[in-house]
């Protein structure tokens, strides 16, 4: 299975979206919260070179925003 | 007839869409929703608690309710598809999407709307780059650093005292001469040292390399550059009818429409906070999309010719 981290804040509707279609989906993934945690909010900005949430990092492929099928192509690939 | 005419193509899915789709599928119209996002505004929406029957609801939760009403009915709903074009063909309309398009006995416009934008050069361009829109999602990448917030209604105030809790340094940079926002919440900004409100002031550009470095403010005959990693947009809303369409709008841009839901074009109906209904609430949204809805019904029962 990929590697799949998603970086988002516990507030931010369309993290909470994304992290919903990934328990959907069976997609594990390690959750990154840009809000209480400095070194992955620069992470976040660093990977994605921009500052919206979410990101969904799929083994280094970057998806900004809530594509839901992008995310379902990068983790199906 | 042709298999792939619908009865209704409904264009959004927040609230009015959504009920519309609803009240479309109970009559057995056939049916397609295109649509950029499920929710719409309401996802943003903090917390509801003035929809009856819901003493308490957050806008998220609310969303889900609505997703899990419209599954059932096997109803096609395309997300990430907006509009582009809606015109009559004869008798029928036809809508065209950045990824298709759909002819239709009736349409049914609750396409919402979306946060005003500034219109100064460097907005676009940085975009989620120190550019945004939404101070819950965007707000903690500015932790310790100085920001600006565009505005001066509740909208604008609120954004404020949030990103005050995060951000080293909140200017307030109202286009008039006073703030607007409800006093309990003026009187919380007040108490923050960390919040400055400059009245008066207008936005004229905004500057960066790879993000947001400066912005370049008017006060009066006054330039002067303000030095901020993020500027918030909090100014208001505009209706989403950017689409091409020969539909009438009032001087907001907003869809003019009858109590019936119809608009100046006999088949294409508009409901929500799209049209120029009076006051914009989740609860009026849903009732127009249900009464759009059948108003579509009986114009397409009363045209007995389709063929």
């Amino acid at each position: 299975m990929k590697k799949v981290i998603v970086y988002g804040t516990a507030t931010c509707p369309y993290c909470i979206k994304a992290k919903k279609f990934l328990e959907e989906s069976g997609v594990e993934y390690e959750e990154m919260d840009v809000s209480s945690d400095q070194s992955a909010a620069d992470e976040a900005v660093k990977k994605s070179g921009q500052m919206g949430v979410p990101v969904v990092d799929v083994e280094g492929e970057i998806i900004v925003g809530f594509d839901r099928d992008a995310i379902e192509r990068a983790v199906s690939s | 007839m042709s298999e792939n005419i619908h009865d209704i193509v409904v264009v959004g899915a927040g609230p009015a869409g959504i009920t519309a789709s609803v009240y479309g599928a109970r009559k057995r119209m056939s049916l397609k929703v295109v649509t950029v996002d499920v929710g719409g505004q309401t996802v943003w929406s903090g917390d509801i608690e003035n929809y009856t029957g819901y003493r308490f609801i957050s806008g998220l939760e609310f969303v889900g309710k609505f997703e899990e009403h419209i599954k059932q009915y096997s109803i096609d709903v395309r997300e990430q598809e907006p509009v582009t074009l809606i015109e009559k063909k004869g008798a029928l309309v036809r809508t065209v999407t950045e990824k298709g398009e759909y002819n239709s006995r009736t349409v049914i416009v609750a396409s919402g709307k979306k946060p005003r934008e500034l219109n100064v050069p460097g907005e676009k361009e940085f975009r989620n780059k120190g550019v945004a829109y939404c101070s819950t999602c965007e707000g903690p990448f500015f932790s310790g650093k100085d920001v600006a917030v565009v505005g001066g209604g509740n909208s604008a105030l609120e954004a404020a005292l949030q990103l005050a809790g995060i951000a080293r340094k909140v200017y307030v940079l109202n286009i008039t001469g006073s703030i607007t926002g409800d006093e309990i919440i003026r009187e919380k900004l007040e108490k923050k040292t960390a919040v400055s409100i400059m009245n008066n002031t207008e936005v004229v550009g905004i500057k960066g390399e790879k993000f947001v470095s400066a912005l370049d403010i008017k006060s009066g005959e006054k330039h002067e550059t303000l030095h901020v990693n993020g500027v918030f947009v909090e100014i208001g809303l505009v209706p989403n009818t950017s689409f091409k369409s020969p539909l009438a709008l009032n001087g907001l841009g907003e869809i003019k429409v009858n109590s019936r839901n119809e608009t100046n074009v006999p088949g294409i109906f508009a409901a929500g906070d799209v049209t120029d209904v009076p006051e914009k609430q989740i609860i009026i949204a849903a009732g127009e999309g249900a009464k759009a809805a059948l108003s579509a019904y009986n114009y397409i029962a009363r045209s007995e010719d389709w063929d």
